[in-house]
């Protein structure tokens, strides 16, 4: 987890990037859910090898960022966070699969193909997540979710917790601004402060949950809370996600790196 | 513990969505049916509270390291294990879509692998019976410790198993458990520490916080049931969805092979020779290709399905840089557009 003021930056900055007007933005908000879905069940299911054919894969991400004004840098930089993990996973495998394989004119372990597959994958995967959100909005997207039949508790409950995520990001940061200004040089918080410093955090949560529950009561809330209707996909909807889902099957199914390499060499 | 995409394949993200489906909607029925209306937005904010509380580093003394609060196991100890459990569910929803902490075909898995053990295995196996004859602060240690360590380790085994079968890495089954288990331990350890601080302070501030006083979420649809259902829907939905992943490429084949008694069409005619000449004068590299090492025959088969011929590397460039110019092409459009 990134720390808390970077957290809040960037969950503002997605929220930012939202509330463009471009054609992506207009889409419906269950067509572009589908459609990341369609891509990752693309990506998802080559097998471990393959690394060649992903690429063509990469041409949604980019088209998505072009046509929505999505900058990368935000979105890179959040791939360096998230690529550790997959990387330390990945990197064993050249170990346990050294099968030779030429590559290039040399030869290398195959378990390297599986390494940059895996690579590839996780950068396909989180950058079309990101982008997703990046050009819907949380809000838009929970009522395309509950247009759809997820149920009104959950809508509720991810909707409450997106919310105060923000809130409650800023005041964990001064309590830990506090902290660190009475303990300086202190990398973490000491063991005899671990429960009375988060302890606090959590009863002030919870007390900030009863008023929210009052204030609520107040303007009548009786356990259900009126959601904007949802709207109604039409035809920029319907081309989005059949003209990506060709270009999956596509990718899927033709090797096109290979069928392209061929034409320019020859080989 | 977040499962990334890259490491599942279709199939188990699919048969962990419908099962990571079921709890929830087992969850939500049970929370509907509930009279404490206050559950929901307590709930809310709880999320939120987890999600700033994993940013705070914890030092372990002794060590030159820092630790993290799980939040799994506080939020079933505060909500309930229903309550916990659709707390967990949108904290990692968030985690998801806005850092690209576990992928969305992954969520499934990391709703099972961090929700559902921790609310509805270890939460009644672990937490409940040891709080079952009243709460105390040594209870609340043991409780949280014990929990949480079991709680990761059976996640963590989930996700060596959802690995395993996705079969996206090469990395053994024993090896990876070995990697796995040990520095879940650890991480369990000190996750349930900081937990049992927190609900020990919570505890001696504000006792009828701790979750026991809310039983009455207990009450209700039989977990039993629910798990009967569950395995029955595993079994059929992993039956038909591995069927799907394993015909449907390969499917491909079979079929061609049905219908042209070969798995591949072999070109032949004037109009494959006129466009294979056509591809010989527009190659930019034509004919260069790397020498064979005798008997290498299976490797090369290997490269190709890699993309590591030497036609594949250079599709593969050219495919970047084409995906590339069209983003930029567009986007230069685009900009032109809006200024004129």
């Amino acid at each position: 987890m990134p720390d808390v003021s970077s957290a809040v930056r960037d969950m503002h900055r997605m929220e930012a990037l939202a509330r463009s007007n471009t054609g992506v933005h207009r889409l419906h908000p269950v067509t572009k859910l589908l459609t990341v879905l369609m891509f990752l069940i693309a990506a998802l299911s080559f097998e471990r090898h393959a690394f060649g054919r992903l690429l063509p894969l990469f041409l949604f991400p980019v088209l998505t960022a072009a046509l929505a004004d999505l900058p990368w840098k935000p979105f890179l930089k959040r791939l360096l966070f998230v690529e550790p993990f997959v990387i330390g996973i990945g990197i064993l495998n050249p170990l346990f699969d050294q099968v030779p394989v030429p590559f290039a004119g040399f030869e290398a372990a195959r378990g390297w193909f599986t390494f940059l597959s895996l690579f590839l994958k996780t950068t396909l995967t989180v950058l079309a997540a990101l982008q997703l959100i990046a050009c819907t909005g949380m809000e838009r997207l929970l009522a395309g979710l509950h247009a759809m039949g997820l149920p009104r508790v959950l809508v509720l409950q991810v909707s409450l917790t997106y919310r105060y995520l923000t809130v409650l990001a800023e005041e964990a940061g001064r309590l830990l601004t506090a902290y660190s200004l009475r303990a300086p040089g202190q990398k973490g918080i000491r063991f005899s402060a671990w429960g009375s410093l988060a302890g606090m955090l959590l009863l002030r949560s919870f007390d900030r949950a009863q008023r929210i529950h009052h204030a609520m009561q107040l303007r009548g809330y009786d356990g259900h809370v009126p959601l904007p209707p949802g709207t109604m996909p039409g035809m920029a909807d319907a081309v989005w996600f059949f003209g990506w889902s060709c270009w999956f099957a596509l990718v899927r199914f033709v090797d096109l790196p290979l069928w392209l390499g061929r034409l320019m060499t020859g080989g | 513990m977040h499962m990334a995409d890259a490491l599942i394949s279709p199939a188990v993200g699919g048969i962990m969505w419908a099962v990571s489906a079921g709890f929830t909607g087992y969850s939500v029925r049970k929370l509907t049916k509930d009279p404490d209306e206050g559950i929901v937005p307590l709930m809310g904010v709880m999320g939120a509270f987890v999600f700033a509380a994993q940013m705070i580093n914890f030092t372990i003394p002794g060590t030159g390291s820092s630790g993290h609060i799980g939040g799994g196991m506080l939020l079933s100890a505060l909500l309930g294990p229903v309550g916990g459990f659709l707390t967990l569910a949108s904290v990692l929803l968030i985690q998801a879509l806005f850092f690209g902490d576990g992928g969305l075909l992954a969520y499934g898995c990391n709703l099972a692998n961090m929700g559902i053990f921790t609310s509805f295995v270890i939460y009644p196996l672990v937490w409940r019976r040891i709080m079952k004859k009243g709460v105390t602060a040594k209870r609340i240690w043991w409780g949280s410790v014990l929990s949480v360590v079991a709680a990761l380790q059976l996640g963590a085994f989930s996700v060596v198993l959802e690995t395993f079968a996705s079969g996206r890495t090469e990395l053994p089954f024993s090896a990876f458990v070995v990697l796995m288990q040990p520095i879940h331990l650890a991480i369990g350890v000190v996750e349930g520490l900081v937990t049992a601080a927190v609900l020990t302070f919570v505890w001696q501030a504000r006792p009828e916080l701790i979750e026991p006083n809310r039983a009455h979420l207990q009450a209700g649809v039989s977990l039993r049931k629910v798990l009967v259902v569950m395995g029955i829907a595993v079994v059929l939905t992993g039956g038909a969805l591995s069927l799907f992943a394993s015909s449907f490429p390969d499917g491909l084949e079979w079929s061609m092979f049905g219908v042209m008694g070969e798995e591949e069409i072999t070109a032949a005619g004037t109009v494959h020779s006129t466009f294979s000449d056509i591809q010989e004068k527009t190659a930019v590299l034509p004919d260069y290709t790397f020498k064979v090492p005798d008997g290498a025959t299976e490797l090369t088969e290997t490269a190709a399905l890699a993309g590591t011929s030497v036609s594949g590397l250079v599709g593969g460039a050219m495919t970047l840089v084409l995906a590339g110019l069209i983003g930029f092409a567009v986007t230069r459009f685009r900009k032109r557009e809006t200024h004129a």
